[in-house]
């Protein structure tokens, strides 16, 4: 029987703007929050794994560990796109697995405001430079903007409208995914770590600048800055300490990480969908859990188009029954299956290496019944889901101590 | 005469100009850029080019408004479906608007030049344009077909 992992001890920073503190100032808060919520010291943590996508080449963990102590501990530092801080906090998890480690520390962060576009740089070309043929596809020219799309809004519209395609819905599009994003909105004024916390009318939505048809900006989800980080400790470890600590606790019941198989037209449109529900799948199984026995789900929100897709792919609903389950009001925090009580990427923010571990914070908090005015009473399972382009996909479920 | 060089290498410009896929000699899954060995398979075989039809169906589509510097916006971007392979693709010869696109309407095809170099080379680029139909493929609230 493999060990179970516990997370002992979890944080986030506020998200948003941070402009006066540095990567690894963000880095240390939520390290630092992590290991005083838990009740223990750096000199505990046996193993280190630090999760940044854009804040340069030097290894996050390493600065970190400048900061709030140089132990000597192996560090990983890792990076899976939108990923990133799942796959920090598998790292941790894998290192307690194989019985290297009792006591692991994983930390996501990133600096984000302002950054604007991600995934495209654009082109200077001159009227007369020669016209020169480069890279796999032989392009003389970007192939974003001259072959379709490849910036994110525009990726994650068209994988939400290829939804609506193969299951036909009658409604509008732009209403449809603008009731989504008012949900989040609307939930994350709960929420005072949330970069953004004003309640938004469907109208405002739908008439804001239009980013990527049928996404609007504020269906898009929030670039800011911001940091989580979790301790995670063995079973074993676990019973030898304090009454408060293990009640505390939270039981990683299933800690999942795929990547994307093969499909037909994924070199032309990211498939998010089937790494997504072989992750879910796995998820499920590992965790003895079935998706109704959930009580709150923090799914990968990063457009209003890919929550949509993601009530699906998560198995929250029937086959193609996406549309429905929203319109049944259920994900709405007082539904039958809260989703993105935290207000999600659109609303809360996406600092992207710091999101897959601020997901499971926040499923945390509700499972300790320490979640405030957002609280979702009597909740003793979530899941908690991060996607990165590229891709991965992260799953954890998270179970309330028995 | 002027020399005409393609948006990408999988865009031929004979007579007919098409799209070619490159073609898993194992498993017969396709791809468009160069690959070491196949994505699906793993084989090592090699691949061969196969042509692509010129009309299809419009599997997914955005508005593009906001883009990399230096993007024209708005555009319309898309996934075509050619019988059973999906390309990637702008939208040419109509309005970037939704209220002129729908989900599963049929395109086709449409070349158009991207400029001429000081070399005197002609950069041909490619997009799908929507087939005249006699029944307009539109929805009422020109949303989803």
């Amino acid at each position: 029987m493999p060990e179970t992992v516990w997370i002992l001890g979890a944080h986030m920073t506020k998200f948003g703007k941070h402009p006066d503190k540095d990567l690894v100032d963000l880095a240390s808060e939520a390290a630092l929050g992590a290991l005083a919520d838990g009740g223990v010291s750096i000199h505990d943590i046996q193993v280190l794994a630090a999760g940044n996508v854009t804040g340069g080449p030097a290894g996050v963990g390493q600065q970190l560990q400048k900061q709030i102590g140089q132990t000597g501990i192996p560090v990983y530092n890792v990076t899976n796109a939108c990923a990133t801080g799942a796959t920090a906090l598998r790292t941790s998890i894998l290192a307690i697995k194989a019985g290297e480690a009792d006591l692991g520390l994983a930390v996501g962060v990133e600096k984000l405001s302002g950054a604007g576009l991600l995934g495209v740089t654009g082109t200077q070309r001159g009227d007369d430079e020669p016209w020169h043929p480069s890279g796999r596809f032989g392009n003389v020219a970007p192939m974003d903007g001259w072959v379709g799309t490849e910036t994110m809004p525009g990726v994650f519209a068209q994988i939400g409208l290829q939804y609506l395609h193969d299951h036909p819905y009658s409604g509008a599009p732009l209403e449809l995914f603008a009731r989504i994003s008012e949900k989040n909105h609307a939930h994350s004024t709960l929420n005072p770590l949330a970069a953004y916390t004003k309640r938004m009318s469907l109208e405002q939505i739908m008439n804001d600048v239009m980013v990527a048809y049928p996404n609007t900006r504020p269906m898009c989800s929030a670039n800011c800055d911001g940091a989580a980080a979790a301790v995670v400790i063995s079973g074993a470890a676990l019973s030898r300490l304090s009454a408060q600590q293990r009640r505390r606790a939270v039981k990683i019941s299933a800690s999942i990480l795929t990547s994307d198989p093969w499909r037909e037209a994924c070199q032309v449109l990211p498939d998010v969908s089937t790494l997504t529900r072989q992750a879910a799948a796995a998820a499920y199984e590992a965790a003895g859990i079935d998706p109704a026995d959930l009580d709150l789900v923090e799914l990968h929100d990063c457009f209003a188009t890919a929550e949509l897709i993601h009530y699906d792919n998560l198995m929250l609903c029937e086959p193609g029954g996406a549309v429905d389950l929203f319109d049944s009001g259920a994900t709405w925090r007082d539904g039958r299956l809260p989703v993105n009580v935290s207000g999600g990427l659109q609303s809360k923010g996406h600092p992207i290496g710091a999101t897959g571990i601020a997901n499971v914070w926040e499923i945390c908090q509700h499972l300790r019944g320490e979640g405030g005015q957002r609280q979702i009473d009597g909740a003793r399972v979530g899941l908690a889901h991060v996607i990165g382009l590229g891709q991965a996909c992260g799953i954890h479920i998270l179970e309330k101590a028995a | 005469m002027s020399r005409q060089v393609p948006l990408v290498s999988y865009l031929v410009l004979d007579e007919r100009p098409h799209l070619i896929a490159r073609q898993c000699r194992q498993c017969r899954a396709r791809f468009f850029d160069r690959r070491n060995a196949c994505a699906s398979c793993g084989s090592q075989a090699g691949f061969d080019d196969v042509g692509l039809p010129d009309e299809g169906v419009l599997r997914t589509f955005t508005i593009v408004s906001v883009a990399a510097p230096g993007v024209p916006v708005p555009y319309a971007a898309s996934v075509v479906d050619l019988a059973g392979t999906s390309v990637r693709a702008n939208l040419v010869n109509v309005k970037p608007d939704p209220a002129s696109l729908a989900l599963g309407m049929r395109v086709r095809l449409s070349t158009f030049s991207m400029g001429t170099d000081a070399a005197g080379v002609e950069a041909i680029g490619f997009g799908f344009e929507p087939v005249e139909q006699a029944e307009p493929a539109v929805s009422p609230e020109g949303g989803v077909a």
